[in-house]
């Protein structure tokens, strides 16, 4: 059994290996095609900018891995900005190509910002179950309104609401803080840095790949 | 709704805590792993770890430690201190720290945030400002830990740094800072008030009510603590209760 984390020179690694450590389950960080595609399980990491994420993915030749990666079924888990590429565009510095793998796109917080409401939404919030059942999922056994540890400005907007797997009020605005279509998982929220309940989802997505 | 984030805050030098009073006349408190590890099995929310002593080396020296708190703290980390090159964040990040606090080089070179922030996301740059008040009713922004006046306006400064990109402000007061007499109110109340991005308010708490009163009398949107949790005044898991049960402020339990 490998679990595979994308290595396209962007994210906090380091802390998505730790805590599949913690797990017990040691990541394999590689780039390699034939790596990825004999990989149980695959995970596409990233914090920062939509475009500079796609342009290494590029760079990498990674897109094309990914994309049939996911045709042989094998569970992906995108985080942060590993979920938000997972979909066709962003708006974020004009419109960025995405993946294309969950039909939608990247937009940004649709709140005014003020000195109350502030972004980004850095913050603890709560998950709430949308159209899926939680059961056998990543967040199976995971609580209704458990807080996650959020920080981002975009947030993904799946055309199809049945992909939505969880979603998230920030003041008044609910947008979708995680998303499930068959075998590909994504999280807007940090689950290697949301405590107890985020390494019990890692835990899940590591039997998810068994 | 957004729930207020509760930090503790460990200030390093020489591989131990230390604590001073208006960041200064420094004391050993205890190490910052086995610090860490019991705040975050208390349910902290973010540790912010700062090199005390890194403007005198002009380095930071902490990379040891994050490795190994990042490898049983599952919750934000956030490094600070001697941060003067791209390269000093990135050395960071890999390290396993989330984000960075700025203070010092900011001053220098106010292109540096915004720099930092195009290359690793605002997400990852917090602003840190120590923060003196003036015999004018002003405040006035120091460097180097709170040793060095720069003649910069605090109010204009948290201004630059928003538009240069900074994700985050950690404001500290240095006149409360280690007195435990409580946060700078009006300090935090101006800040919070004029920025959109979230205002960290550092520096007083010295019993749990000062906690509650700047998250109630302010829009700060983080506290960071250090003497209440370190001397041991109020747990993590005893303040956090107190906020939800008695002063009914919405924050992670």
């Amino acid at each position: 059994m490998s679990i595979v984390v994308v290595d396209y020179g962007i994210g906090n690694v380091k802390s998505i290996i730790n805590a599949f450590d913690n797990q017990g389950e040691t990541l394999v960080l590689s780039r390699d095609e034939s790596v990825i595609m004999k990989a149980n399980g695959l995970i596409l990491p990233g914090v920062g900018a939509f475009s500079h994420g796609m342009n290494n993915l590029e760079k990498y030749g990674l897109v094309k891995v990914i994309i049939e990666y996911v045709k042989t079924g094998k569970p992906l888990l995108g985080i942060c900005l590993g979920m938000q590429m997972l979909l066709e565009e962003s708006e974020e510095f004009g419109d960025t190509k995405g993946l294309g793998l969950i039909k939608g796109k990247v937009i940004r917080l649709p709140v005014e910002q003020t000195n109350k409401i502030k972004l980004p939404h850095i913050s603890w919030n709560g998950i709430k179950e949308k159209n899926i059942d939680w059961k056998e999922t990543i967040f199976d056994n995971v609580k209704c309104e458990s807080d996650m540890y959020f920080v981002h400005t975009y947030v993904a907007k799946p055309e199809n609401e049945d992909e939505i797997l969880s979603v998230t009020d920030y003041f008044g605005v609910e947008f979708c803080s995680s998303i499930k279509k068959d075998n590909i998982y994504g999280c807007q929220f940090h689950p290697e840095k949301s405590a107890v309940l985020g390494l019990s989802i890692i835990k899940n997505f590591i039997n998810i790949c068994k | 709704m957004n729930k207020t984030r509760i930090i503790a805050r460990l200030d390093v030098k020489n591989d131990f805590v230390i604590k001073g009073i208006h960041l200064e006349g420094l004391r050993k408190v205890g190490d910052p792993n086995a610090m860490a590890k019991k705040y975050y099995n208390q349910g902290i929310d973010e540790i912010i770890f700062m090199d005390a002593v890194a403007a005198y080396y002009d380095r930071n020296s902490l990379t040891h430690i994050i490795e190994k708190a990042c490898r049983d703290v599952f919750v934000p980390i956030t490094v600070g201190g001697g941060i003067r090159k791209i390269e000093d964040i990135q050395i960071a990040l890999n390290a396993g720290a989330d984000k960075t606090a700025i203070n010092t080089k900011a001053v220098q070179n106010p292109n540096f945030i915004k720099e930092a922030s195009e290359v690793f996301g605002s997400q990852c740059i917090v602003s840190s400002i120590d923060a003196k008040k003036k015999v004018d009713g002003q405040w006035e922004v120091y460097v180097d830990n709170g040793r060095e006046p720069t003649g910069i306006d605090v109010l204009e400064w948290v201004k630059e740094v928003e538009s240069l990109g900074a994700g985050e402000i950690m404001i500290t007061s240095i006149d409360k800072e280690g007195t435990k007499k409580g946060f700078d109110i009006e300090l935090n109340e101006l800040v919070s008030s004029i920025v959109s991005i979230p205002v960290i308010s550092s520096g007083g708490a010295g019993k749990k009510e000062h906690v509650s009163e700047v998250i109630k009398s302010t829009n700060v949107d983080a506290v960071s603590i250090a003497s209440l949790f370190h001397y041991g005044i109020a747990p993590v898991d005893s303040l956090k209760e107190f906020l939800v049960n008695e002063q009914k402020i919405d924050i992670r339990l």
